[in-house]
């Protein structure tokens, strides 16, 4: 599952560092390969971003696997010698990975509050985006729900993010909110596999993410929440302290925090903090 | 049983195995003894009362064992009658069912649970029916923890049982038959006793499946405490967040699989209890 997901860090990337200005980036036909002689990557942290080599391991939550994916392709467009590998899941469950020693570079979490349970493995850690709940149903919209309040009706079936699971603590602070009691009939692992269940008819409904719904098209129908009943979480992003390739990785999480990477995000669904 | 006869028994005589033999097997028994050491050395013995004495623990603790149990049984109610028919019943296709009812073994469990959810599932192809004839859907439900655990595990008491359907001997059977009894009663009265043993082992191999059951579940009956969440799903999950209390619930975990294993082997398990006497 998950953790087979997990990908490990080439051992090469540092022996694959490109020496400084092997060659302008700007045409199309630019290799960005071939190394004259094997660079430390402390040599490429001070130089050009053209110099970047090697792999990015990057752990997400899953609620930016779309994002992600491409602000990844774009990324390695732009600096031909990096590849960024990605590995998405529940921001709970990687930061424990990383606090066991999960070889990773950049970590962006889907609350603050899994960033905090890594600050001794991450530096920086600055908030890019926000995103608000929205409750996803099958297109067809068996039970009729219109609104917060049809989750409590019995014979709704509610699939829910776990509660330690950042889109968990939002679905709980909507229903704090409203003061709604809902009783799931089951717990996801992280948002995917709630949005999964639902588009799988297996239940009437389940609070995701906006951007999930967005994501999903035609799969599911979205029922917004009026902005007085919703809630939101801010995403960080950080880079892994004892990053095997800690150039590459800030120059990552620049790209998610410039304009080009706004554009992306923002296009997804997701809100500027 | 006499300790010369036990020394007889011993196919090989040679007193140790040459190297090339016993580097590999030591490194095999250390693989595989090595994890559940670090399980012991790194479990949080102080906290371990507070950890699992939680109700959810306890929760968690009881379906698996209520559900594995329920997936044995009706292993052996459905499992044992085509381990007969597989073994005793010249079938047109035989060998092609035998490929399919053990498929289960090599299967991915979570692949396992995603065919569930097509074949049971509210949209599948029978639990369409299900739901709107009977009003039954099994995802989210005790039953559908059964379901899955059953799917994963009766092959291992299909597999036991037809081998040693396939062992007895025949001239019981035969005996009976030439005295009358019909097939169902020498079933029940000859062949049914002699395989008790491998029944009962083919039970405790399922059970021990079923118990660890975790891709299929997840995936076809989801993750809701005190209905769906079995100790391996709270283990998994617990590891999320409070890597201690996963520690604690493995624990718990394996020591109910070494109980019952050992409480069962020493009754149970062939080959333990040593050959037949000879005649």
């Amino acid at each position: 599952m998950r953790m087979s997901r997990m990908i490990v860090t080439g051992a090469a990337a540092g022996a694959l560092a490109v020496v400084a200005g092997c060659g302008s980036t700007s045409g199309g036909g630019s290799t960005g390969a071939a190394p004259t002689s094997a660079a430390p990557t402390s040599a490429a942290a001070t130089s050009s971003a053209a110099s970047l080599s090697g792999t990015v391991t990057v752990l997400a939550a899953a609620s930016l696997t779309g994002t992600f994916t491409d602000l990844g392709k774009q990324f390695e467009a732009a600096h031909p010698g990096v590849t960024v590998r990605f590995s998405f899941g529940a921001s709970s469950a990687l930061a424990q990975q990383i606090n066991a020693g999960a070889p990773a570079d950049v970590f962006a979490s889907a609350s603050t509050k899994n960033m905090t349970q890594v600050a001794s493995h991450t530096s920086n850690p600055t908030t890019f985006v926000k995103n608000e709940a929205e409750i996803a149903v099958p297109p067809s919209n068996p039970k009729k729900i219109t609104d917060v309040a049809d989750l409590a009706r019995s014979g709704v079936k509610v699939a829910l993010c776990q509660a330690q699971v950042p889109c968990g603590v939002v679905a709980q602070a909507v229903f704090t909110k409203t003061r709604t009691t809902v009783k799931p009939v089951t717990l996801g692992a992280d948002v995917k596999s709630v949005l999964t269940t639902v588009e799988l008819n297996e239940a009437d409904a389940g609070v995701v993410y906006k951007t999930d719904v967005q994501a999903a098209g035609s799969k599911v129908k979205g029922i917004a929440i009026p902005e007085n009943e919703n809630a939101s979480t801010a995403y960080p992003i950080a880079t892994v302290t004892g990053s095997k390739n800690a150039a590459a990785a800030a120059a990552f999480v620049a790209y998610v925090l410039s304009p080009a990477g706004r554009t992306v995000l923002t296009e997804a669904g997701f809100a500027q903090p | 049983m006499t300790r010369g006869n036990a020394r007889r028994t011993r196919p090989d005589g040679h007193r140790g195995a040459p190297w090339p033999l016993a580097v590999p097997a030591a490194v095999a028994v250390a693989f595989l003894v090595l994890p559940l050491v670090g399980l012991l050395v790194r479990a949080p013995w102080r906290q371990l009362p507070t950890l699992l004495g939680q109700t959810a623990v306890r929760q968690a603790l009881v379906l698996s064992l209520e559900t594995a149990t329920l997936a044995t049984a009706v292993s052996i109610l459905v499992g044992v009658p085509l381990a007969w028919v597989l073994a005793r019943v010249r079938l047109r296709g035989r060998s092609a069912v035998q490929a399919l009812v053990t498929l289960p073994l090599v299967l991915p469990p979570v692949v396992g649970g995603v065919a569930l959810l097509l074949a049971f599932g509210r949209n599948g192809v029978v639990g369409r029916y299900l739901d709107s004839w009977f009003g039954i859907t099994l995802p989210f439900t005790t039953a559908g923890v059964v379901v899955a655990e059953t799917f994963v595990a009766m092959p291992f008491l299909i597999v036991t049982v037809e081998g040693a359907l396939l062992a007895v001997d025949r001239r019981y059977e035969d005996a009976a038959a030439t005295l009358g009894a019909g097939r169902w009663l020498t079933f029940r009265r000859v062949t049914l006793p002699m395989i008790a043993p491998s029944v009962a082992a083919g039970a405790v191999l399922c059970w021990a499946r079923a118990l660890g059951e975790f891709g299929a579940t997840i995936t076809f009956a989801g993750n809701f405490p005190g209905t769906t969440q079995t100790m391996p799903l709270a283990v998994y999950l617990a590891l999320e967040t409070d890597p201690a209390a996963a520690i604690a619930l493995s624990l718990l975990l394996l020591a109910v699989c070494v109980t019952i294993l050992i409480a069962l082997r020493q009754r149970w398990v062939p080959g333990v209890r040593g050959p037949a006497p000879a005649p």
